[in-house]
C-alpha cells in the first residue's frame, strides 16, 4: 500500500515542524557555543565571526578536560563492572534453577524504579563512615548497583529466549556452564549486550546526583557536575556556557548518531515487556 | 544497623525459569550453583542500594541534622510531608509537572500520529526518528543550560516575543512566581514529545492492515478509524510512554537544580530537590528521608496502575 502524494507531504510538513521544535534549542546551543563572547547576550544570532576559542576556554580554563577524563573513567569501570556481574546473574535467572530465583530477581528489579533519593542520604553517611567519600569508588559501586537492575533484566530476558539445542549440544560436549556462558551463550548474545551497554553508557554519562553528593573534590568532578558549577561561576557568559555544554554532551550524542536504533529500541522495550 | 535480605531466604517463589529446563543434574547441586552465579551481583547491590534503601526507612523516623545524635521522630516526618507547606507545595508542583512531561506529550503525539498515521512508511523516517529521539538522550544538565540561556532576559523567547510585537510579555521566566513551573514544566514537554511520537508511529506500524481496510469498507471516516483501531491497539504503547513520561516528571531534579535551585521562593521546588536540600544543605536529614521514601511510594503507585493498562498479551 502506497502512499499518495498528499499524504506523503502531509506526513513531512507534520514530522518537519516537529523535528525543528525538538532541534531548534540545539542548534542554538551550537550557534552560541561558536559566537564571540562580546557578542552574546543569550540570544541565539548568527555570529559576525565564528569564534572557536569558547571550546578552548571550556576546555582549560573551565577545567572540563579534567571534568571529561573523571567522566571518562567512571562511565568506563561501571559498564565493565555492570556487563561482568549482569551476564552471570541474568544467566543464572534464565537458565539455572534455585530456591528462591524469583524472590531474589524481584527484589533487585525494584532498583529498575527507584529514585536515587530513596537510597542516596543513607548511602553518603555510610561511605563517609567507610572514608570512600569522594573517591572514584564511591561512584562506580553505587552507579553499578544502580545499572544492575536493568543489566540483569535485560540479560534474563535475551538468555531466556537463547536456542536451547545449542546449549545442550554444548553441554554434551562436556562443557561446563561457565564455560557455556563466556563461549557459547555470550558471543552469541553481543548485539543485545553492546545495547545494554549503551545505554549504561549514556544514564552514567549523564549522572548528576550521585557526584553532587559523593564528590567534592574539583578533580574527581564528573563532566555534568563540573557544567553545573560552572554555570553557577559564569552566569552571563553564554558563550563559554554554551561551549561547555556541546562539549559534555558531544560524546554521548556521536554514540547515538551511529548507535540510533540501539538507544531507540533499547530504551523503548527495555521497559515495555516488564 | 539495618540488616539485609539475605540469600538464604528461601523462600518458594514462584518458577520464573524458561519453560525449558537445563538438563537434569544432582539438585542440590543445582541450586547452589545459580546462588554463586547471582552473589556478586546481589553483594554490589545489597551494599550499596538494598541495605541504603532499607535505612532511608529506618532515618524517616528519626530527627537528625547529621552530626549530633538522633531524636526518635516516630511519624512526624510523615506527617510534615502532608501538612508542611513547602512540601505540600513540592508535590503539588509535581502534579504540575506531570501534565507537561507527560500529558501534553501524549496527547500532542496521539494527535499527530492520527494525523500521519502511516508515516512509518515514509522514506526518511528513520532520520526524522533520530532527531525526535535527540532530546532523551542529552544529559539533564545540559538541557538545563540550554533552557536556561533560552529563557533569559535577552534570551531566544523573549526575543521571539519581540519579533512578533508581543515584546509585553517578554520577562524573566525562570525568575517570575507566575512562570517558573511553567517554564520547567514545557522543557519536560521537549524532552518528551518526540520520544511519545516515535513510539506511537513505530506502534502504529505493527498494526495489521487489514483492520484499516475492513474499517474503509465498513464505511468508517478518519475520527472513527482512529478511535475504533488506532486507539485501542496503541494501549501497550501508550502504557509504556506513560510510565517513561510519569516517573520522568516525579524523579525531576537535575532541571530543577541547575535551572532555579526550588526558587524564587519556593515557586518550582520538587520532592526530590527537597529530599536532596533537606538532607544535605538544611540538616533536616529525617525529614529528607522521609520525603524519599514518600515520593518512591508514589512512584511506585503510579506504575502500578499504569500497568494495569498494560494489554495482557503484550510480549
Amino acid at each position: 500500500m502506497n502512499l499518495s502524494l498528499r499524504e506523503k507531504v502531509v506526513d513531512h510538513v507534520v514530522l518537519m515542524l516537529f523535528a525543528v521544535f525538538a532541534v531548534l534549542p540545539l542548534i542554538g546551543v551550537l550557534i552560541s557555543a561558536v559566537t564571540p563572547a562580546a557578542e552574546n547576550s543569550g540570544g541565539f544570532r548568527l555570529p559576525g565571526s565564528i569564534d572557536l576559542s569558547n571550546f578552548g576556554a571550556a576546555w582549560e580554563h573551565g577545567h572540563f578536560g579534567s571534568y571529561m577524563l573523571s567522566s571518562l573513567v567512571v562511565t568506563v569501570a561501571v559498564v565493565a563492572l555492570t556487563t561482568v556481574l549482569a551476564v552471570l546473574a541474568g544467566f543464572a535467572f534464565a537458565r539455572l534453577d534455585f530456591p528462591g530465583s524469583g524472590l531474589i530477581f524481584f527484589v533487585m528489579l525494584a532498583g529498575l524504579m527507584l529514585p536515587a533519593e530513596a537510597f542516596i542520604i543513607p548511602l553518603y553517611f555510610n561511605l563517609r563512615g567507610a572514608g570512600l567519600n569522594d573517591t572514584f569508588a564511591a561512584l562506580v559501586l553505587p552507579q553499578t548497583a544502580q545499572s544492575l537492575a536493568f543489566g540483569i533484566f535485560w540479560l534474563r530476558n535475551q538468555f531466556r529466549t537463547f536456542p536451547t539445542e545449542i546449549i545442550e549440544a554444548a553441554r554434551l560436549d562436556g562443557a561446563r556452564d561457565l564455560r557455556v556462558l563466556w563461549q557459547v551463550i555470550v558471543p552469541a548474545s553481543i548485539a543485545p549486550i553492546m545495547t545494554m551497554c549503551v545505554l549504561i553508557t549514556m544514564w552514567t554519562w549523564n549522572e548528576f546526583l550521585l557526584p553532587l553528593v559523593l564528590i567534592t573534590s574539583e578533580d574527581r568532578r564528573t563532566a555534568p557536575l563540573g557544567l553545573a558549577f560552572f554555570k553557577s561561576a559564569h552566569l552571563t557568559d553564554y558563550s563559554a556556557l554554551s561551549a561547555a555544554g556541546v562539549i559534555v554532551a558531544l560524546p554521548i550524542v556521536v554514540l547515538y548518531v551511529f548507535l540510533q536504533k540501539r538507544f531507540i529500541s533499547g530504551m523503548l522495550n527495555g521497559i515495555a515487556d516488564r | 544497623m539495618t540488616q539485609g535480605i539475605s540469600t538464604g531466604s528461601l523462600v518458594d517463589a514462584p518458577k520464573v525459569a524458561a519453560p525449558d529446563t537445563p538438563v537434569a543434574r544432582r539438585p542440590s547441586r543445582r541450586g547452589l550453583v545459580g546462588y554463586l552465579y547471582v552473589l556478586p551481583a546481589f553483594v554490589v547491590f545489597a551494599v550499596f542500594l538494598g541495605v541504603p534503601f532499607l535505612q532511608t526507612f529506618q532515618y524517616s523516623f528519626f530527627d537528625w541534622d547529621g552530626l549530633s545524635y538522633a531524636t526518635w521522630a516516630g511519624l512526624s516526618n510523615y506527617v510534615d510531608v502532608l501538612t508542611d507547606a513547602r512540601l505540600r507545595a513540592a508535590f503539588g508542583h509535581a502534579l504540575v509537572l506531570m501534565i507537561f512531561y507527560a500529558a501534553v506529550p501524549i496527547v500532542l503525539a496521539l494527535l499527530l500520529t492520527a494525523l500521519i498515521s502511516r508515516a512509518h512508511k515514509l522514506r526518511g523516517m528513520s532520520v526524522y526518528r533520530t532527531v525526535l529521539f535527540l532530546p532523551q538522550v542529552i544529559a539533564s544538565t545540559v538541557v538545563a543550560t540550554i533552557w536556561v540561556s533560552i529563557y533569559s532576559g535577552d534570551g531566544l523567547l523573549n526575543a521571539g516575543l519581540r519579533l512578533v510585537g508581543l515584546g509585553d510579555l517578554a520577562r524573566v521566566w525562570l525568575g517570575d512566581y507566575s512562570t517558573a513551573l511553567i517554564a520547567i514544566g514545557f522543557v519536560g514537554t521537549w524532552v518528551n514529545a518526540g520520544l511519545c511520537l516515535v513510539l506511537f508511529l513505530s506502534g502504529v506500524g505493527n498494526i495489521d492492515p487489514a483492520l484499516f481496510e475492513a474499517a474503509r469498507l465498513d464505511g468508517a471516516g478518519a475520527a472513527r478509524e482512529f478511535f475504533a483501531i488506532t486507539l485501542p491497539s496503541l494501549r501497550g504503547q501508550i502504557a509504556v510512554a506513560l510510565t517513561l513520561t510519569i516517573v520522568s516528571a516525579l524523579k525531576t531534579f537535575d532541571l530543577v537544580y541547575v535551572t532555579t535551585s526550588g526558587g524564587p521562593g519556593n515557586a518550582t521546588t520538587v520532592p526530590a530537590f527537597e529530599a536532596y536540600n533537606r538532607a544535605f544543605n538544611t540538616g533536616q536529614v529525617g525529614s529528607g528521608a522521609a520525603v524519599a521514601i514518600a515520593l518512591t511510594a508514589v512512584i511506585m503507585v503510579a506504575t502500578a496502575l499504569i500497568g494495569r493498562l498494560q494489554p495482557k498479551d503484550a510480549a
